[in-house]
């Protein structure tokens, strides 16, 4: 071959594939040198103030109890941890919840021939949009629920089902019925309303009579826990109020009340905008399709316009999702027991602070990283598959 | 309902424009008729217990006694004179950068301004920006010696007078030497001002609102060099920059800021040599800094990418270098194009300066704002919603007024539209 002598490589300083990595090398070593010297800066750091960087810390005991779970104070730190994780998740999860059904319900009213509410949605993205979320919390927290909410000895009773005061909402709650039971009881109630929405969905395909998939199986869900209630001997626990106390049913934080709140009413105002970009994005022929098919204003709405407009929505609502889990932290400002808060405390009782936080957060990233696994393939389930 | 609609249509051709138009918006359907008088009605009561609030109810002693408190903290009372110099100072400047970037706008013929009438003007102005200038006048209004008057007239004069040399200097009608001093101006001036005013009261003791405004534009000035190599690496096709890239990136995306503000306080010394003691105020920049960068990153990419490819090519082919093809074609049309989400990032960045507050218990805005209700004069009363619906009305109106302005760039630039 003579074509590789007609035109010689050239000398190894001037090629582009070595300097490429010599560049990327250099990069590196500075990189590295400036992690080096953090780490020792860190190492010598700890040393001279006889602090451990071992996570040997999770074994002992907390020194602290956490309200509203039994904890002792004997328990390991580890376990402080996972009930900090579980309150994270807890908060969020509610909190997504309640997030999703505001915003969507604002962002659809923004779009309202209805004046009045058109406007009233516009107010409330504006509003809540623009102030910063710790303020919102604040207020909610010590403004609205510390101080609108009666003390426990004048706390409201409706039906006398529920306890609001400003030491916590009671709730009622399952009683009798052990855990795996009810699990086993749900389990049956979904399985049977996936066999009926399959069934109905095939009727409908091949007769063309509505499905009412929802209604029949929604309504085997419901048939089967009630019937399992009742022959398993389930009770219900209502919450009264015993001295300064909640006693029955269940609890519900003021701390967690007020986070819910704030948290679900500013991510809402984000959701609102993001749901009705995306309804203003869906072709106006659709709309005008679904009416010349004499489709009810509801029946547009929800069977033919929303379906593709989530299609749109399912990438900057995941990023919604991700902001709420990462702004659910700020809880622990105010006495929520996230695992932000048992952290701080846990560090503030001389646990080594490094290593605490490292775990704070690897959850928190990779609670991160798994939302945005999940949101990637909703988005390619979802996809619209073209021919 | 469809039937409805139709029989309704019809029926909105007769009557005053006010009937139709209440007709056709309000009163369209049965449907809607209940919905406009329930949420009518709730808005009306809700509104008529918020002014009863505002003017009646509401103890404004609190915010008025604490005002300087809230905007400066503890800010030595015989130096405000720094601070009143530094805002005048800032007035020039910003007047001074609107005028250059007027005028050159004017030369290129690209601006719109002229087209308008002087009336059109002044309500494009009061629309923009009426409502900051409400906010001031209700702040001084608060204020009860002559000081803040004076500083405020002084800065819409100083203002004004950079907007009018600046326009000049914009459109070319000054010596080429002015000119280059202008622009050494626009750098030189913030840095100045910063120097004179952490000479007077070291950064660490700035406090109040004045602490929150200049957190946030110091975290967006200095996280640009990070976060605009950090976009340069992950679009890169070196594969170890871009691994290193997308590591921090999405690490730092993945945390949340109050974790990391937390961790500052606690751990940063660690990291540094024990020479260095960073102050609360400079752990707060540190954070946002790095956390700001991860997020620009992002936004430069976006808008590298909307950058078409024939622009390379272009640059290419004229025989420029890959730096030059980057720094002198690519980015300054990337970063123009991400204007609007910048603006974006740094009203999120101004909104999140009231964790630093919570999490290193610097006095910002919103922690002095719950330390006046615990003050003696004002303890146990409840003030909590007076003070906190001040703060929330200052942050309001910063980030609406920055949001609608980066709209209005938006549609101006016609990213999105081109």
């Amino acid at each position: 071959m003579t074509t590789a002598n007609a035109s010689p490589r050239p000398p190894f300083y001037r090629d582009v594939r070595v300097l490429k990595w010599v560049f990327q090398l250099g990069v590196f070593v500075v990189v590295a040198m400036i992690v080096y010297w953090l780490w020792g800066n860190f190492r010598s750091n700890t040393a001279a103030s006889g602090i451990p960087t071992s996570f040997d810390f999770l074994s002992a005991p907390t020194t602290f109890t956490i309200p509203g779970a039994d904890f002792s104070p004997n328990e390991a730190v580890r376990n402080a941890f996972i009930v900090g994780v579980l309150n994270t998740l807890r908060v969020s999860i509610v909190g997504i919840v309640l997030a999703t059904l505001i915003g969507m319900l604002v962002g659809i009213s923004r779009l309202s021939r209805n004046w009045v509410v058109s406007r009233l949605s516009a107010i409330y993205v504006e509003l809540f949009r623009n102030v910063p979320l710790l303020v919102l919390l604040t207020f909610v927290f010590l403004g609205v629920v510390l101080q609108l909410m009666p003390v426990i000895a004048m706390a409201w009773t409706p039906l006398d089902w529920f306890v609001i005061s400003n030491r916590g909402i009671g709730v009622p709650w399952y009683e009798g019925v052990s855990g795996w039971s009810l699990t086993l009881l749900v389990a049956i109630g979904l399985l049977g309303w996936w066999l009926i929405a399959r069934w109905r969905r095939k009727v409908f395909e091949n007769t063309g009579r509505p499905s009412h998939a929802g209604l029949l199986g929604g309504g085997f869900f419901v048939f089967t826990l009630v019937l399992g209630w009742f022959v398993l001997g389930g009770e219900m626990s209502l919450p009264v109020v015993d001295g300064r106390e909640i006693a029955g049913g269940i609890r519900i934080d003021p701390s967690f009340v007020a986070l819910v709140i704030a948290l679900s009413i500013y991510t809402a105002s984000h959701i609102a905008e993001i749901v009705r970009g995306s309804i203003q994005a869906v072709p106006r022929g659709q709309a005008e399709a679904a009416s010349a098919l004499a489709l009810s204003g509801f029946q547009r709405m929800w069977n033919v316009i929303l379906p593709q407009s989530m299609r749109i929505a399912i990438p900057p609502l995941g990023n919604q999702y991700l902001n709420l889990i990462k702004n659910s932290s700020l809880g622990a400002g105010f006495a929520y027991f996230d695992i932000t808060n048992v952290t701080q405390i846990t560090v503030g009782n001389g646990s080594p602070a490094v290593p605490a936080f490292f775990i704070a957060l690897v959850f928190y990233v990779s609670i991160s990283l798994a939302t945005s696994t999940l949101v990637n393939m909703a988005n390619r389930h979802f996809r619209l598959v073209e021919r | 309902m469809s039937a409805r609609t139709l029989q309704g249509a019809q029926g909105m051709g007769t009557g005053s424009r006010a009937y139709r138009w209440a007709r056709r918006n309000l009163f369209r359907t049965w449907g809607d008729a209940l919905l406009t008088i329930v949420f009518g009605g709730i808005s009306l009561y809700a509104l008529f217990r918020f002014v009863l609030f505002l003017f009646v109810n509401a103890r404004w002693e609190i915010i008025e006694v604490n005002l300087k408190l809230l905007m400066v903290g503890r800010w030595p009372s015989d130096e405000l004179m720094t601070m009143a110099v530094s805002v005048v100072v800032i007035g020039l400047w910003v007047g001074l950068i609107a005028g250059i970037v007027q005028g050159r706008r004017v030369r290129a013929d690209r601006s719109t301004i002229s087209s308008m009438t002087r009336k059109e003007r002044i309500a494009d102005l009061t629309r923009r920006f009426g409502l900051i200038v409400g906010t001031a006048l209700l702040l001084l209004a608060l204020t009860n010696t002559a000081g803040p008057w004076l500083m405020a007239g002084s800065t819409v004069v100083a203002a004004v007078f950079g907007r009018v040399i600046g326009g000049m200097a914009g459109l070319g009608g000054m010596p080429q030497w002015l000119t280059r001093l202008g622009m050494l101006a626009v750098v030189g001036v913030p840095v100045l001002v910063y120097v004179y005013l952490s000479r007077t009261v070291p950064l660490a003791a700035w406090e109040g609102f004045f602490f929150n405004i200049t957190a946030a534009i110091a975290g967006i000035i200095l996280c640009f060099p990070l976060g605009v190599l950090l976009a340069l690496a992950r679009r890169s096709k070196l594969r170890l920059l871009q691994s290193l890239s997308i590591l921090y990136i999405e690490f730092v995306r993945g945390a949340p800021l109050f974790v990391l503000l937390l961790m500052a306080n606690v751990s940063l010394e660690f990291f540094v040599p024990a020479s260095i003691a960073p102050s609360k105020v400079v752990r707060a920049v540190v954070v946002f800094t790095l956390f700001t960068a991860a997020y620009l990153a992002e936004i430069v990419r976006g808008g590298l990418q909307s950058v078409p490819r024939g622009q390379e090519e272009a640059a290419k082919s004229l025989g420029l270098s890959p730096t030059k093809q980057m720094g002198l074609i690519v980015l300054p049309q990337a970063l123009r194009n991400v204007i609007p989400a910048q603006i974006g990032q740094f009203i999120s960045l101004f909104k999140d300066t009231t964790l630093a507050g919570l999490a290193l218990g610097i006095l910002d805005l919103l922690g002095a704002a719950e330390a006046v209700t615990r003050q003696e004069a004002f303890r146990g009363q409840g003030l909590i919603i007076e003070s906190l619906v001040f703060v929330g009305f200052l942050f309001w109106v910063g980030s609406f007024t920055m949001s609608r302005e980066s709209q209005r760039l938006e549609r101006k630039l016609g990213v999105g539209t081109r």
